[in-house]
């Protein structure tokens, strides 16, 4: 195993997977940050208006927490060791130890105890992914993967970080790759996955995929009796899902573009060309989207028009439509 | 999105880190850069939190006034609700929203309002003794 104080910081889109790729680059497996979020079948759309978390509803443009460390297991036949604790010491005793070995670890974490964090992004969120790689004097070096360069923290600090509980609760959960195997056959896994993300955008009954970007915009459409106060606020709260939160921009939109790019390169497809285009336009709806409804809340009027804005997610659902269908018949 | 057009708008709510993006370079081609932040986040993010100051603010008062107790001001800062600050403290929500009200709060144990202090990173008496220091 490699020694992690020659451990190289590199600033990733996304926490989850920053920290794979990192990883794995680490330990000699270079793949590009698109390329893991792609064969890992990373990308989603979900809508679930009826669980509110903070009074706001549920939606999400990426598959669930560590989806990513499954997906990359799954697809490449990468081992990673996981392990979770029921007991604080023994897991910042591990922690030590690995460090002492120089083994870098990935460690889930709440935000919400990251000193390091811009203090109005502290929010209540249990699945930050970061990497710890090293010690100096009484901190641990934190690679992570959202900052663009290394940083510290205290251990009693991490340790309320990796035992906060909640939605997602991380309960210490520490992994890092066992077992890369030989002969990897990129292309072969490329291929299933991007078949199997353009099945389940297309496919997926309501609220996820396509049907669920729609069910959106038509519940925008509808929030015109409610108070303007909480169409705001939820308006708000959509577009920090897709901005706020690493997703490289455009709600992941971006990075999976990217990813068609480097697949169509790899299996020599241009259709797969074409839809990292086609998907590159619906990124740059969803940031119009985004730009429309920071201008209504800016704007602080009563009126908002609502109709615009559900009109852009429908253009969006469209031209993401057009894009998985080129990536199912790729 | 190009990467020349990609916003670099210096946000505060990013306290001086950049992040990633994915655009595009003049051959085409994606590759990652740094953004100082898109004034769209700075706005929908300052939104979510001026709505929360809003709320602390009217829990101060009427705290102050004994009408709920300071756990609903603190909540609020942090930007929880009753059932985000249930989840975190470990508690059901039906506890959480005695501990809101001012007559259960004077009851309650030290290891519970010890237990609140650490979740809200604040010292115990900024619960026990609320109002009579600025918090």
């Amino acid at each position: 195993m490699k020694d992690g104080r020659s451990f190289e910081h590199r600033h990733f889109a996304h926490c989850e997977s920053g920290v794979v790729t990192s990883l794995l680059g680490h330990h000699g497996l270079e793949l590009s940050e698109p390329m893991v979020f792609g064969v890992a079948g990373g990308l989603t759309f979900a809508y679930l208006p009826f669980i509110k978390i903070n009074g706001m509803p549920l939606l999400s443009y990426r598959m669930p927490p560590r989806s990513i460390i499954g997906g990359i297991q799954r697809r490449l036949g990468v081992r990673f060791r996981t392990k979770k604790y029921r007991d604080r010491g023994q897991a910042l005793f591990d922690l030590e130890r690995f460090v002492a070995d120089g083994q870098a670890v990935g460690l889930q974490t709440s935000v919400y105890w990251l000193p390091y964090f811009p203090p109005e992004m502290r929010f209540q969120f249990n699945a930050h992914n970061l990497i710890v790689c090293a010690k100096e004097g009484d901190e641990f070096v934190v690679s992570d993967p959202v900052a663009d360069h290394l940083v510290k923290i205290r251990p009693e600090d991490l340790q309320n970080a990796r035992f906060a509980r909640g939605t997602l609760a991380p309960k210490g959960f520490l992994y890092y790759p066992a077992f890369i195997p030989g002969g990897i056959d990129l292309p072969a896994a490329v291929r299933k996955s991007i078949r199997k993300t353009a099945n389940m955008m297309l496919h997926a009954p309501v609220p996820f995929g396509l049907r669920g970007i729609l069910l959106m915009a038509d519940r925008i459409e509808k929030m015109g009796r409610e108070d303007p106060r909480i169409v705001r606020l939820i308006l708000g709260h959509i577009v920090r899902m897709q901005e706020e939160i690493g997703t490289g921009g455009g709600g992941f939109r971006f990075m999976y573009a990217a990813f068609l790019q480097e697949a169509a390169d790899l299996l020599a497809n241009p259709v797969l060309r074409e839809a990292s285009g086609r998907m590159t336009e619906a990124g740059d709806l969803w940031r119009q989207f985004a730009l429309l409804c920071a201008r209504a809340i800016r704007s602080r009027t009563d009126g908002i028009d609502l109709p615009p804005i559900a009109g852009i997610l429908r253009r969006c659902a469209e031209a993401e439509r057009q894009v998985y269908r080129m990536m199912a018949s790729g | 999105m190009k990467i020349h057009e990609t916003p670099q708008d210096n946000i505060k709510t990013l306290g001086g880190f950049k992040k990633a993006l994915y655009a595009l370079d003049e051959q085409g081609r994606y590759r990652t850069c740094a953004t100082s932040g898109w004034e769209v986040e700075e706005i929908v993010l300052l939104d979510a939190l001026e709505d929360y100051r809003r709320k602390a603010e009217a829990a101060r008062a009427q705290a102050l006034e004994s009408k709920v107790s300071p756990i609903a001001y603190f909540m609020h800062r942090r930007c929880m609700d009753p059932i985000t600050l249930a989840q975190a403290m470990g508690l059901f929500r039906w506890q959480v929203r005695r501990h809101l009200k001012p007559e259960v709060f004077r009851k309650l144990s030290d290891g519970m309002l010890q237990r609140y202090a650490d979740l809200f990173r604040i010292p115990i008496r900024a619960l026990k003794r609320f109002g009579e220091e600025e918090t």
